[in-house]
């Protein structure tokens, strides 16, 4: 076991399957030399060079749509798109083109490409470099949805991504790309569609996924000493949703509080909680909870900033209220 | 209203074929006359009730599609629009399988879950049609630097009209496939009219050759009704391409002989430059060139033949079972 950045391991990632499939490229927005904002695609070109490491033009609607058409000619792209805010501006290919190509085809043109982004909160990036949009996501069939929160999670479930033969939206997080966890040498696979018990407990079942996995568990601790038993799931693949793992911990605590840095409205945890009222009502001391973001934009101010999203604090005040 | 005339130029080529041989001139023939005769086909099985939904039928505009691809090969790919079935049926398609995707059978391209506007082909590299006006086009210069990535000699045709170059993906992709230097064959079918809203009242400049130099490329105003020259226009397209000269716009005027769809009369069409447009029929532009009749009466013969056997296979067709499609739902 080596120890490794989030960003690290995304950018091992990326050598590893490049090296392995020559139909893998990436493209987007200073990719090359330049080695991405967050250096996830540092080093590419100078093995790969310009013709599988393409600096496009500033044009996300043109690039994002060419990665569905260079997926159903055949190759593997992935797609850098530099902030989760600027997917809204490609939205007919995520939307109508990559989500519904193999549909809609009758199963003939499938579309192998994945959609790396980045977003959230903690940056002072005001309100249109900061946001958690991956609601937007959810709710389009035919797209699969990753939010890694560890380098172990962010280098498996991109190799499992890239391999994959459907469109798969990939969000990153801003405040997660320096962080540190151990990552084994050899190569090895987190499959799509599986969630991971971060943290075993019997009280109480937090579901979350991305940074805010970081938080759940800082809020676990601080309660484990005051005896109360928490269990950590991160769902890290929000489609296809583990439905097993989910139902399986909120049977065995009775009692669920989703937590995610997105805006409550219309958020994933709200069709989380349902589906868990839905299918194991009967298991529950009580109603499942949330502790989401604010239905704010966010704001550029810090100290305004850290109120929209959910603090450790937040979460373990929502756990005592409900044990 | 659009009061454009068709143009003058076409009359000299009136009659010749310019060095084209009859191979070809007989199957571009052939995808104009089976083009015409299924949408008009198409349009009765409509009234019939047996095919629902949209259809943009494709008429008098054969001729681009059929020129055009007949200067591409097998392996070269086209995409399409939501006015695509002439694009579909001149890339080779068969005809059984698209009719009965036409009337949303089991046994259709898209097993009935597509329809007229997403009509896709893998085997004949019909990369599909398109609901979303202009979605095509960045598709079609991905699926060119994906021919790069895989190193390999395809060029990409994708057809496009008037309303499609005025979305902003259309600008944009072309000064991607010329910063790349792509082999893209950017085919405008320049119908005068994106519904109802004529060419003359939604550009600045009309002539829409021209945005091809301003990306970096040729711009190529020709006779969309004159498949000989389309033909003649995209061959020399698709060679600059597979040298590796990058892309190129060619804007095929032409004019639809009706409404954008089968529901719309197209009351908004000036009704005598409609029919100067029909006097011009790219049908008999192109059979005034074949001098061998007799030949061109088997095309014909032969293209209603298999188009009734087609409409016979899909009417026995079955429905897409609802089991089937609902156990085939992905969980995402």
């Amino acid at each position: 076991m080596a120890e490794m950045m989030y960003r690290e391991a995304l950018n091992r990632a990326l050598f590893e399957e490049m090296r392995k499939d020559p139909l893998v490229f990436v493209l987007g927005e200073n990719i090359g030399e330049r080695g991405g904002s967050y250096k996830v695609t540092e080093g590419l070109i100078k093995e790969f060079g310009a013709e599988r490491v393409i600096d496009t033009p500033l044009a996300e609607a043109t690039f994002t749509g060419a990665a569905v058409g260079a997926a159903l000619a055949g190759t593997r792209p992935v797609v850098d798109i530099l902030f989760v805010d600027f997917t809204t501006v490609p939205m007919d290919a995520i939307v109508n083109q990559a989500a519904k190509y193999e549909f809609m085809s009758g199963g003939q043109g499938q579309v192998p490409m994945v959609l790396r982004t980045q977003g959230g909160a903690g940056n002072s990036l005001a309100a249109q470099h900061s946001q958690s949009l991956e609601a937007l996501f959810y709710h389009i069939p035919g797209l699969k949805l990753v939010m890694p929160s560890s380098p172990y999670d962010a280098y498996g479930l991109l190799v499992s991504a890239i391999r994959d033969d459907q469109p798969t939206i990939f969000i990153e997080h801003k405040l997660l790309y320096m962080t540190k966890g151990e990552v084994p040498e050899e190569e090895y696979v987190v499959p799509l569609g599986e969630a991971d018990v971060k943290k075993e407990g019997s009280d109480v079942t937090l579901l979350t996924y991305s940074y805010m996995t970081l938080k759940c568990l800082e809020a676990a601790e601080l309660l484990e000493k005051e005896g109360i038993s928490v269990e950590v799931v991160d769902l890290r693949t929000l489609k296809p949703l583990d439905e097993e793992t989910i139902l399986a911990s909120a049977r065995k605590t009775g009692r669920v509080i989703i937590v995610h840095e997105a805006c409550k409205r219309g958020g994933i945890g709200g069709d989380i909680a349902a589906m868990i009222m839905e299918e194991a009502y009967d298991d529950l001391d009580g109603p499942v909870m949330r502790v989401c973001g604010l239905d704010t934009p966010i704001p550029y101010n810090l100290e305004l900033e850290k109120v929209c999203i959910p603090t450790t604090e937040d979460i373990v005040e929502a756990i005592i209220k409900i044990t | 209203m659009s009061k454009k005339s068709p143009p003058k130029s076409a009359a000299k080529s009136k009659t010749s074929s310019r060095g084209v041989t009859e191979k070809i001139l007989l199957q571009m023939y052939r995808s104009v006359y089976a083009t015409r005769q299924f949408e008009l086909k198409c349009m009765d099985l409509y009234r019939q009730g047996l095919v629902r939904g949209y259809l943009h039928p494709y008429l008098g505009e054969e001729a681009i599609a059929a020129g055009a691809c007949a200067a591409i090969g097998h392996d070269d790919f086209i995409v399409s629009t939501h006015r695509g079935h002439g694009h579909c049926i001149s890339k080779g398609a068969d005809l059984k399988l698209m009719v009965a995707e036409i009337m949303g059978r089991a046994t259709g391209y898209c097993k009935g879950r597509g329809g007229s506007m997403h009509i896709f082909s893998k085997e004949n590299h019909n990369l599909g049609a398109n609901g979303i006006v202009g979605a095509g086009i960045p598709i079609a210069t991905g699926a060119a630097m994906g021919i790069k990535v895989r190193k390999e000699k395809r060029v990409v045709l994708v057809f496009f009209s008037d309303g499609a170059a005025n979305q902003g993906v259309f600008g944009e992709s072309m000064n991607f496939a010329a910063a790349f230097e792509l082999p893209v064959i950017f085919m405008l079918e320049n119908n005068h009219y994106a519904v109802s809203t004529p060419v003359e009242c939604s550009f600045g400049n009309c002539d829409l050759a021209c945005k091809g130099p301003a990306f970096g490329m040729p711009g190529i105003c020709i006779d969309g009704n004159d498949a000989v020259e389309v033909y003649l226009t995209t061959k020399s397209a698709v060679e600059r391409a597979l040298n590796g000269e990058g892309p190129t716009l060619i804007e095929a005027k032409t004019y639809r002989h009706g409404g954008h769809h089968l529901n719309d009369p197209g009351d908004y069409m000036d009704q005598k430059v409609l029919a100067e447009w029909k006097a011009r029929d790219p049908l008999d532009i192109l059979r005034g060139k074949i001098r061998g009749k007799k030949k061109v009466k088997e095309v014909e013969d032969q293209a209603e033949l298999e188009l009734s056997e087609a409409i016979e296979f899909a009417k026995n067709s079955p429905q897409p079972s609802v089991d089937e499609f609902l156990t085939s739902i992905p969980n995402f």
